[in-house]
């Protein structure tokens, strides 16, 4: 085996039951991650990259149908640990997150400085004065005034509040940090910003980044890695440099042709048909449906391939 | 603190909440000065303690404070005992030992409208033979009428009123009118001045002593009025106030908070946990309330202790469990909750500092209302006769004047003075409760 990666990801699934039937929203995902490196995971909404990461941090609904896989942190197999052992070790200490809409992640009774120092104080065990220093640290870091230590959340604005988010994710320092979808209903100054934030704080601190978004223009300024997500499965994984200037899969393609460019001519293009419902999945390739090179062996389900350590999901590359 | 002292101000923006805050103080006030002035075992005595502790009161009197709205005023009691007056005995000892005991009791009577009762109560220490006295009644204008001769036992309360043979001395007319009016004319007018009640006896045994008291009953008395018993109701109304704030304090913060704990730990565990409260909650609801407590009261205890958490119980799994529920529902999707699950903040952790604080705004306007109904819960049981029977409370004194007929009689005061308490508890805490509401909710004000 190569040198130790900090995340792999092996044979991941998360089914739902609803009423209608079993929703496979992460079916066999497999990806890894180095040290201070970021992996974006792109896809259309609904494609279940925020049910990954809560499979990731074991923030699970009731309904359950199947969750099942390794998920090696470092060298343990964290899918093996108690929910409790899970609580105590891995959350924050590990592995933090700032949740999707992070604006709204912030309790609205608690000050921000203390809701930031309390992951702290459950985790490190510190006193609530040593937290409130490192917190004050944090939201040094991150750019939040010292001063606003004291406010509550709606004193604050959505930039604000999401930079917070992103100084309580960071105040265990953790060696990877979830962000799902960190900067949606932010303005595109604020969200630079936030990028900015979030760029110097890998280089400062070393720190790993998993970032899910649909945003492809802005996941670009972050990214080392790159995961396309498709209908519960993780169809190319490529490194950032090559899969912005030549994406593989037939999907990635058209999802790259659909972004508008400054200085091109070309029009964006747009993907037919509808991306396929979680709950009745046919067998065979799932995009195959709308895929514009389709073709016999599409009805069966593809193997993974490994072209120059990009690792694609389609029969066009096997 | 500070938000404290915010909300306190923004409070003090509305009327209502002004009025309702000054008549809880009111009445916290009243509750103090009640524990204060009489204590407890005090207050138990003065109310249980039957005729001897108000035997210088009238029946059914009312209240002293209405001769200040009325232009002839209603007599009060007239209590005179040669114990508190040793001036008005003078005792003539004999050698043999024996007495002459002239007792001379002068008062003054200037109503125009009659006593109801006339009583004199002796008391008397021989060892075999009794004292032998002689009573009569001198008027202002000097008349002397002879009331009775009798020989009086260790301790007799002889009813000048109910004197039949004096009555027909008096010809034929009532006592009262006998004595204190110029009954052989027409009409009859009150004479007004000092009266004098003359008692002479002999006691026939060295050391051999007697006292007498003299009393009229008036139409007023005390500041709460009188009633079937003599006790002054003020006993009841006053300490009817700490009762019923503590049984409503008691009974409002062991329901909602249990409720708040009980909804939360359900909504946040869920599954089964959930099922069982749901369906716990559900049974509860259809079982009848009242009869319950009735049965309880008629076969077990009416302790207000008893009667209070039995209250407390059947009320833990009512409506407030849904209510609070549905908000707990919400609370538990929001971003916030998941961010706490993410970063390891514990079950107890998320439920107490994070979803409880977010209810109440909610709950507090809500326990404020919730105070005065269980005052008047506590009322009703006691006017359905399962109130506490030591216990001086609002609910018994109503209680007791629908038994003896308070409304048919007239004795308005005996219902009204604790109607008039009851609803201004009622009245302070709504009062109070719905401004709360404004304030902690803001979205109301729009409506």
């Amino acid at each position: 085996m190569e040198k130790e990666k900090l995340l792999r990801i092996e044979d991941l699934v998360l089914h739902f039951s609803t009423t209608h039937g079993a929703v496979q929203a992460v079916d066999g995902v497999e990806f890894s991650l180095d040290y201070n490196k970021a992996v974006v995971i792109l896809g259309e909404s609904g494609c279940g990259k925020s049910s990954l990461a809560k499979a990731i941090l074991r923030l699970l609904p009731r309904n359950i149908a199947k969750y099942s896989g390794k998920i090696y942190l470092g060298d343990t197999d964290i899918m093996l640990l108690s929910d409790e052992t899970f609580r105590q070790d891995v959350r924050w200490v590990m592995l933090s997150m700032v949740p999707q809409a992070a604006m709204n992640a912030l309790n609205p009774v608690i000050k921000v400085g203390d809701q930031v120092a309390e992951p702290a104080i459950i985790h490190l065990g510190v006193k609530k004065d040593e937290a409130m220093r490192m917190a004050k640290e944090m939201f040094q870091r991150v750019g939040v005034p010292e001063d606003f230590l004291s406010r509550y959340p709606f004193e604050l604005s959505g930039g604000m509040r999401q930079r917070v988010a992103i100084a309580m994710a960071l105040v265990t320092l953790p060696s990877l940090i979830i962000l799902d979808e960190p900067t949606s209903a932010l303005d595109l100054l604020t969200q630079a910003n936030i990028f900015n934030v979030l760029k110097r704080i890998k280089q400062e601190l070393g720190t790993s980044y998993i970032l899910i978004t649909h945003d492809i223009a802005t996941s670009s300024e972050l990214a080392d890695d790159v995961a396309i997500m498709y209908a519960g499965q993780i169809i190319e994984t490529s490194d950032a440099m090559r899969f912005f200037t030549e994406p593989l899969h037939p999907y990635s393609k058209l999802l790259m042709a659909s972004v508008p460019r400054l200085r091109a001519d070309a029009d964006p293009i747009f993907i037919t048909g509808q991306p396929p419902s979680l709950i009745s999945l046919s067998s065979g390739c799932r995009f195959a449906p709308r895929c514009p090179s389709r073709f016999d062996k599409c009805d069966q389900d593809p193997p993974t391939a490994d072209v120059g350590g990009r690792k694609i999901k389609c029969w066009l590359f096997s | 603190m500070k938000s404290l002292k915010k909300n306190f101000q923004e409070l003090l923006k509305y009327p209502s909440a002004v009025v309702g805050l000054i008549l809880v103080l009111v009445l916290v006030a009243i509750s103090i000065y009640a524990m204060v002035t009489i204590p407890y075992n005090e207050a138990i005595i003065l109310w249980r303690g039957g005729e001897d502790q108000w035997y210088r009161n009238p029946k059914y009197a009312l209240p002293k404070w209405v001769n200040y709205f009325r232009k002839d005023k209603l007599p009060e009691s007239i209590a005179l005992s040669t114990i508190d007056h040793p001036e008005y005995k003078t005792v003539e000892t004999n050698e043999d030992g024996s007495a002459i005991i002239t007792i001379e009791i002068p008062f003054e009577y200037n109503y125009e409208i009659l006593p109801v009762d006339l009583m004199i109560r002796f008391t008397s220490n021989f060892q075999e033979k009794a004292p032998f006295i002689s009573v009569s009644w001198i008027r202002p204008d000097g008349e002397k009428i002879r009331i009775k001769n009798l020989s009086i036992s260790p301790k007799q309360d002889y009813r000048v009123s109910q004197d039949k043979d004096l009555q027909k001395k008096l010809g034929g007319n009532k006592i009262e009118v006998g004595l204190f009016t110029d009954y052989k004319n027409d009409p009859k007018t009150i004479e007004k001045g000092k009266y004098t009640l003359k008692i002479e006896g002999a006691t026939f045994e060295k050391d051999s002593d007697f006292d007498a008291e003299f009393i009229a009953y008036g139409k007023v008395a005390g500041l709460g009025g009188t009633d079937h018993l003599r006790r002054d109701l003020i006993v009841a109304l006053l300490w009817g106030a700490p009762i019923a704030l503590a049984f409503g304090l008691l009974a409002a913060v062991g329901t909602t908070l249990t409720q708040m704990i009980i909804a939360a730990l359900g909504t946040w565990f869920g599954g089964w946990v959930d099922i069982l409260i749901q369906r716990i909650t559900e049974i509860n609801l259809v079982l009848p309330f009242l009869p319950i407590l009735i049965m309880i009261g008629t076969f077990y205890s009416r302790s207000i202790w008893v009667i209070l958490t039995a209250v407390i119980i059947l009320n833990i799994f009512g409506t407030g469990i849904k209510t609070f529920r549905a908000v707990f529902m919400q609370t538990k999707e929001t971003p916030y909750i998941e961010a706490a699950r993410a970063y390891g903040a514990s079950n107890t952790r998320i439920i107490f500092s994070y979803m409880v604080p977010r209810i109440l705004p909610m709950l507090i306007p809500q326990f404020i209302i919730l105070i005065p109904s269980y005052v008047f819960l506590e009322a009703s049981l006691a006017v359905l006769g399962l109130g506490d029977p030591t216990l001086p409370t609002w609910g018994k004194v109503i209680d007791e004047a629908r038994a003896n007929g308070a409304l048919f009689q007239g004795w308005y005061y005996w219902v009204i003075e604790p109607s008039i308490l009851l609803m201004l508890t009622g009245l302070a805490f709504a009062m109070l409760g719905f401004s709360l509401d404004r304030i902690f909710n803001p979205r109301l004000r729009e409506m």
